[in-house]
């Protein structure tokens, strides 16, 4: 790292004693780069692994690694956390303004720990730090934006992010997200309750400084030509045009999008919430998050009328994606684009992890077919595929209800199944609810033993895309599971988006690495990927992940994937080889 | 000499202008390019500004010097550190200026950027690499 680097500096919170400090760790970031690398190791540093989620001994650690700032698309924050939601690593990934906005800072980390007496929100301006009464911006009325109050309080427009909770989060929903300038978010794993729990309403940040590059010539040639390469390259094609809905029509071919808690294989009107059919009628605008050109994020407009007022309408942007279409779309057999939109108006209005919340519906929704839930639980509210009033109805309960029924589902679905049955078609894995990729070995045992229990751990579909043309045994999809995941770890160190993962080769990145004074090969770079993962399962099996008391949905066997129908035996033999392979890196 | 009569015949100012702010996605990498035009890496001496229009989906607004002819920038100067440019702009004499700020304020665009390590203020130069570092044109670079 370049000895005038501020990446190094972490900042600690403490909300307890309203007290702040810095403290110096070129250690650590020259050992593990930055992001998720950094972030783990403060993680084993500051969290008790017996400490409850939802205590004030939780932290939150918010980090960034060398490139943000110096290169384009380098434009992701990781956070670390204790998961209220699956009791072990919580980690999550948020662009908008929020890497740029903390580099310029002068930050590579910021650890928030302790609980605030009363809400509370914190703003960073450079090297000052306030504590900020948030009383006011507590249980707002829907109508009223605490973002938009908070943009009114603060400086740095243009460069800041504000990162917040929405009434899911205050009420401490295990997988309540964190928003940041409106349409990005921490969304997965509950880092909203863990906002929640700590009366913390908002972290804004904002700075403006300058960066040393070791070489100023070689830095704008290696800049431009990643520029070049983002603009025109046809890997970036997709995520420019479409966005990632691009992916709904192909994967209703190959039949890897799940529909309706995967009971079914084709949708009626599938076609209507196309990436393509959004674009054409409902895409308004695109925007980008800080030091990206390629702007993926797609804002649907939805126009609603006021029901109560002939000729009054309103028109609301909402950012939807691949991921939404399918929790709020197909899973709920929701097949018009208005519907899809109305449901992320109200996952956005409150604060929720889109995908938890869709797989949560569409478990209700067949539990309640098959009469485990009834309609006392459900307040009157009965859960229909394709309802889209009756879903809304039973978000908004899943936050506000004082019902026992809606507490439980409030704690996702393998809480909710242990309690009432449906363990068989509850589509979690590790805890977590399933994303939407039904395509074959790599995504499913991806998700069951990525670290955060994602489909972005190791990219599992785009193995069983190649495991349509060629044919993998269990050694082989292990491997390519378990090596995506380590060299994910590099990227999301660094910190760039996955999106840019074609164009950053490692090759790049090491150029990229050494302009910013990392001395490294790719022999090393790939060392330090196998550690920080490594050092994640470490954090999860001292909190009590057990690797040999896990296991695959059910379901999953029962709905041909998009790699045909799936073995469950096939799948063990996977399973035993990562097994192996994790326990042989502890 | 004849750079000279051609600034005059064609009375050349605004070499970057916004074309069409209503095509701009908040990127922000014309602000790290107007970084790098001077010679930095980051934002603190970039002087374009990317603007939400209170709140990201309503748009955003993009603020860069017009290179008035008649800049009020340099007329408030009180130690003549900007020097009107021959076809528009201004340049900074960074020796001569004390970072009064009366520049900031007499810029009506907010085209202006503050260097807060310097205490000066960072100026457009007049190069374009804003415009050309724009994926989707909302900054025009005329220079004839």
């Amino acid at each position: 790292m370049i000895k005038e680097d501020t990446l190094k500096k972490v900042l600690y919170i403490d909300l307890s004693k309203k007290k702040f400090w810095i403290e110096e760790r070129d250690d650590l970031f020259s050992q593990f780069i930055g992001g998720t690398g950094v972030a783990i190791k403060l993680l084993h540093e500051n969290c008790k692994y017996d400490t409850d989620p939802l205590s004030s001994d939780n932290p939150i650690i918010i980090s960034i690694g060398p490139l943000n700032g110096l290169f384009p698309i380098a434009s992701k924050t990781v956070a670390l956390f204790k998961s209220p939601h699956t009791g072990n690593l919580g980690e999550s990934h948020a662009g908008g303004r929020s890497a740029i906005a903390i580099r310029m800072a002068g930050y590579g980390a910021i650890v928030i720990k302790g609980k605030s007496e009363r809400p509370c929100y914190i703003a960073i301006h450079g090297d000052r730090v306030y504590f900020k009464d948030a009383t006011t911006l507590w249980g707002l009325e829907e109508g009223v934006s605490a973002a938009s109050l908070i943009r009114r309080q603060e400086s740095g427009a243009g460069l800041r992010t504000i990162m917040r909770i929405g009434p899911a989060g205050e009420k401490m929903i295990t997988y309540a997200c964190v928003t940041l300038e409106t349409y990005r978010h921490f969304g997965r794993l509950g880092l909203g309750a863990v906002f929640g729990s700590k009366n913390l309403k908002a972290v804004v940040v904002s700075g403006k400084r300058d960066l040393k590059v070791n070489d100023f010539k070689g830095y704008k040639e290696c800049y431009s030509n990643l520029l070049k390469q983002l603009a025109e390259s046809d890997k970036m094609k997709k995520y420019h045009e479409l966005g990632t809905p691009a992916n709904v029509m192909p994967l209703s071919f190959s039949k890897g999008i799940p529909m309706k808690n995967l009971t079914i294989s084709e949708l009626e009107g599938l076609e209507n919430i196309s990436g393509e059919s959004f674009a054409e009628k409902h895409l308004g605008r695109r925007v980008a998050c800080s030091h990206c050109p390629v702007a993926c994020i797609h804002l649907g407009a939805l126009r609603k009328p006021y029901e109560d007022e002939p000729y009054f309408y309103r028109t609301v942007y909402l950012s939807y994606d691949y991921e939404l279409i399918y929790a709020l779309g197909t899973m709920l057999g929701v097949a018009s684009p208005e519907g899809v939109l109305r449901l992320i108006e109200v996952v956005e209005d409150m604060g929720l992890d889109a995908i938890s919340t869709g797989v949560v519906l569409a478990w209700s929704t067949e539990a309640f077919e098959k009469g485990l839930i009834n309609e006392k639980m459900t307040e009157g509210v009965i859960p229909q595929w394709g309802d889209v009033d009756a879903y809304s109805q039973l978000i908004n309960k899943i936050v506000f209800s004082e019902g026992e029924f809606f507490k439980d589902l409030g704690k996702g679905i393998d809480y909710a199944s242990s309690k009432y049955g449906g363990k068989e078609f509850a589509l979690t894995y590790g805890k977590n609810e399933m994303p939407g990729y039904h395509t074959g070995y790599g995504a499913h045992i991806g998700y069951l033993f990525g670290a955060r229990h994602s489909h972005l751990d190791s990219a599992g579909y785009a193995i069983d895309k190649e495991a349509m043309i060629k044919s993998f045994d269990e050694e082989q999809f292990a491997e390519k599971i378990i090596t995506e995941e380590y060299w994910r770890q590099i990227l999301s160190s660094l910190v760039i988006c996955f999106f840019g993962r074609e164009i950053y080769t490692p090759q790049i990145i090491l150029q990229c690495l050494k302009l910013t004074g990392f001395d490294l090969d790719e022999k090393r770079l790939t060392e330090i990927g196998k550690e920080i993962y490594a050092e994640k399962y470490r954090f999860k099996i001292k909190c009590g992940f057990d690797v040999d008391n896990i296991e695959l949905p059910q379901r999953i066997f029962e709905l041909p994937s998009g790699t045909g129908k799936l073995n469950k035996d096939f799948a063990e033999k996977i399973i035993g080889k990562l097994k192996e392979k994790i326990k042989s890196l502890l | 000499m004849f750079r000279f009569e051609i600034i005059t015949c064609y009375n050349l100012s605004m070499p970057v202008f916004v074309k069409d702010a209503n095509k701009c996605v908040g990127c922000l990498i014309c602000m790290f390019a107007c970084g790098r035009a001077h010679l930095a890496t980051g934002l603190e001496s970039s002087c374009i500004k990317v603007r939400s229009q209170g709140g990201i989906s309503r748009g955003f607004s993009v603020f860069v010097c017009r290179g008035c002819e008649d800049p009020p920038c340099a007329r408030v100067c009180p130690e003549d550190a900007l020097v009107v440019r021959k076809g528009g702009g201004v340049l900074l004499k960074e020796d001569k200026c004390t970072g009064c700020g009366h520049c900031v304020k007499a810029c009506i665009l907010d085209a202006i950027g503050w260097n807060n390590g310097k205490n000066k203020p960072v100026i457009c130069i007049q190069c374009g690499e804003c415009a050309k570092s724009c994926h989707y044109k909302v900054l025009e670079y005329k220079r004839t």
